[in-house]
């Protein structure tokens, strides 16, 4: 293999591009990204980059902050690979292999990596000022000056992990928050009813008021286009100042429709990643692998290695059998989770307590852990996971 | 010079973290003391809280792991090394000397 395209140059796009290196690829490497800036880390745009005040005169590039680069000009220099920023792709031509950007220039070369993430949902009818979805630097670095015009009534539309981050961060601002939640209950997908519950608590502890059970049906603005209130679909009109939407994402997809790769959420991978054209992995938020797609940092930095290992191969050579794991951080409580919970696992708190908003719990299928939970408590957490991790637990490949 | 506790209260594998400004991570690797600078250099997380595995700490969060001897970060994410500071044993309490903060390096 002599050239390797990148397409989507962030996180899991990195990793793919020093994995590559790494593993002794010396050959053309190209990575095509269409933002501007350098890979940069998103999970703290929802955390740390609202509301640290170091951060929050906006003036120099974020991307060049250095807890949110993901790289620095050492390793860039090191990698050797041209990078085109700002710049899309807009096609796939599977049959050449070959890359249509938006620039007009066509890359043809022997492998092909997809990395271009996901996208945020948005709700139907016309976005007004003032109403955010929170994905990009550039979007975070909007939503930060935003909030640092002066104390607002902030209505956060979704209340899944971005959502009540993005709530605690504004609470920590001084704003006042409402979330708004479809589902009876946040985070039940994720966490099973018991434990979402004890999650949801920690909105209220901090005088945040949660809302289930409800949709949005439109955001009103004033005769500026500024955002002025939601409209709720049980009628009820909630005044806001500025509203941020965290409805989930969709795989960045769009731009491989007519490629004839196999999209059903997510381009669909084996088990290494390889997609039914051995010279094309996918990895990261855009990748479906082996029937499960993941949404979450850890897992877009594992499949890289596995991905690249087998494009170089030729075929899936490698499957990746990591334990799904994710954080999140709200309130001042970190939440960690890892496993393959399902439906019907009991959830057991095994050390500490719910009051105190520290504890640890293991999901039971059928006398065995399926997966652990943990507000507050890294280090047993830690020690679960890993047991976990050995073979001897994995459930599925 | 700081107090950390008594050598009977830090078994092998085990971890003290103290309320310094920054907090400072006094590790038992297998008998051997040592002492970092507690945050992870990647974003934020306490390595008192890692796994210790020989002279090696895995960060809880995103498993960046360092050296203990060196400060060095061994894999990514991490890429700047944590402070190492001085551990002695005097009368059976443990001490760790403070390394000076360097420079203006952020
Ligand atoms: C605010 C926020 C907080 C988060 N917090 C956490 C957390 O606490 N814990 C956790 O585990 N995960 C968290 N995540 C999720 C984590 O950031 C993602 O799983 C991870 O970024 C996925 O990496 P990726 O490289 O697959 O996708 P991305 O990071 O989205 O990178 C894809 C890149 O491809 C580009 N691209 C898309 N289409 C094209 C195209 N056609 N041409 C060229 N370029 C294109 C995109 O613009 C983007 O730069 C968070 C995400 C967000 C947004
Ligand atoms: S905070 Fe330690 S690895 Fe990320």
């Amino acid at each position: 293999m002599k050239s390797v395209t990148v397409i989507g140059a962030c996180l899991a796009g990195l990793y793919a591009a020093r994995a590559l290196r790494a593993q002794g690829y010396d050959g053309r490497l190209t990575l095509v990204g269409d933002e501007p800036h350098l890979p940069y880390d998103r999970p703290p745009l929802s955390k740390e980059f609202l509301t640290d005040p170091a951060t929050a005169d906006g003036s120099a590039d974020p991307a060049g902050e250095a807890p949110l680069a993901l790289t620095d000009a050492e390793e860039i220099a090191g990698l050797d690979a041209e990078w085109l920023l700002g710049t899309r792709a807009t096609r796939l031509d599977t049959r050449h292999r070959a890359v249509h950007l938006d620039t007009g220039r066509v890359l043809t070369t022997d492998g092909i990596v997809l990395a271009t993430g996901a996208a945020p949902r948005r709700l139907p009818g016309p976005a007004p000022a003032g109403s955010y979805t929170l994905r990009t630097l550039d979007d975070a670095g909007a939503l930060r000056a935003d909030l640092a015009r002066g104390p607002a009534r902030v209505v956060v539309i979704g209340g899944g992990f971005i959502g009540a981050e993005v709530a605690a961060s504004c609470t920590a601002l001084g704003h006042q928050v409402t979330v708004v939640e479809a589902a009876p209950l946040p985070l039940v997908p994720q966490l099973g009813e018991k434990m979402a519950e004890l999650c949801a608590r920690l909105h209220g502890d901090h005088g945040v008021a949660l809302l289930t059970g409800t949709g949005v049906r439109e955001l009103r603005a004033d005769g500026d286009g500024r955002v002025t209130a939601v409209e709720l679909t049980d009628g009820r009109l909630l005044t806001a100042d500025i509203v941020v939407t965290g409805i989930g994402v969709r795989p960045a997809t769009d731009w491989l429709a007519g490629s004839g790769l196999p999209l059903a959420d997510g381009v669909r991978c084996d088990a290494g990643c390889t997609t039914p054209i051995p010279a094309i992995v996918a990895v990261g938020d855009v990748a479906q692998v082996a029937g499960a797609r993941a949404e979450h940092w850890t897992s877009a930095t594992e499949q890289a290695a596995t991905a690249v290992h087998n494009l170089l191969a030729g075929r899936t050579v490698r499957t990746h059998r990591a334990l799904p794991y994710f954080w999140s951080d709200q309130y001042g409580v970190r939440i960690q989770f890892a496993g393959h919970r399902a439906p019907g696992d009991v959830p057991r708190i095994v050390e500490g307590s719910p009051d105190d908003r520290s504890f640890l719990a293991r999901y039971e299928r059928d006398g065995r852990t399926s997966a652990v939970l943990a507000l507050n408590r890294p280090r047993p957490f830690m020690r679960l996971r890993r047991e976990l991790a050995r073979p001897s637990h994995a459930t599925t490949g | 010079m700081i107090p950390v506790c008594h050598l009977a209260d830090l078994p092998a594998g085990e971890s003290v973290r103290l309320d310094t400004a920054p907090p400072i991570a006094v590790f038992n690797a297998d008998g051997e003391l040592y002492a970092i600078d507690d945050t992870c250099t990647h974003q934020d997380a306490s390595l008192a809280d890692g796994w210790l595995e020989g002279c090696l700490v895995e960060c809880p969060l995103h498993a960046a792991s360092f050296d203990l001897r060196t400060g060095a970060p061994v894999c990514l994410p991490a890429r700047r090394p944590v402070r190492t500071h001085p551990v002695t044993v005097e009368d059976g309490m443990v001490y760790v000397h403070l390394t000076a903060e360097e420079g203006t390096a952020a």
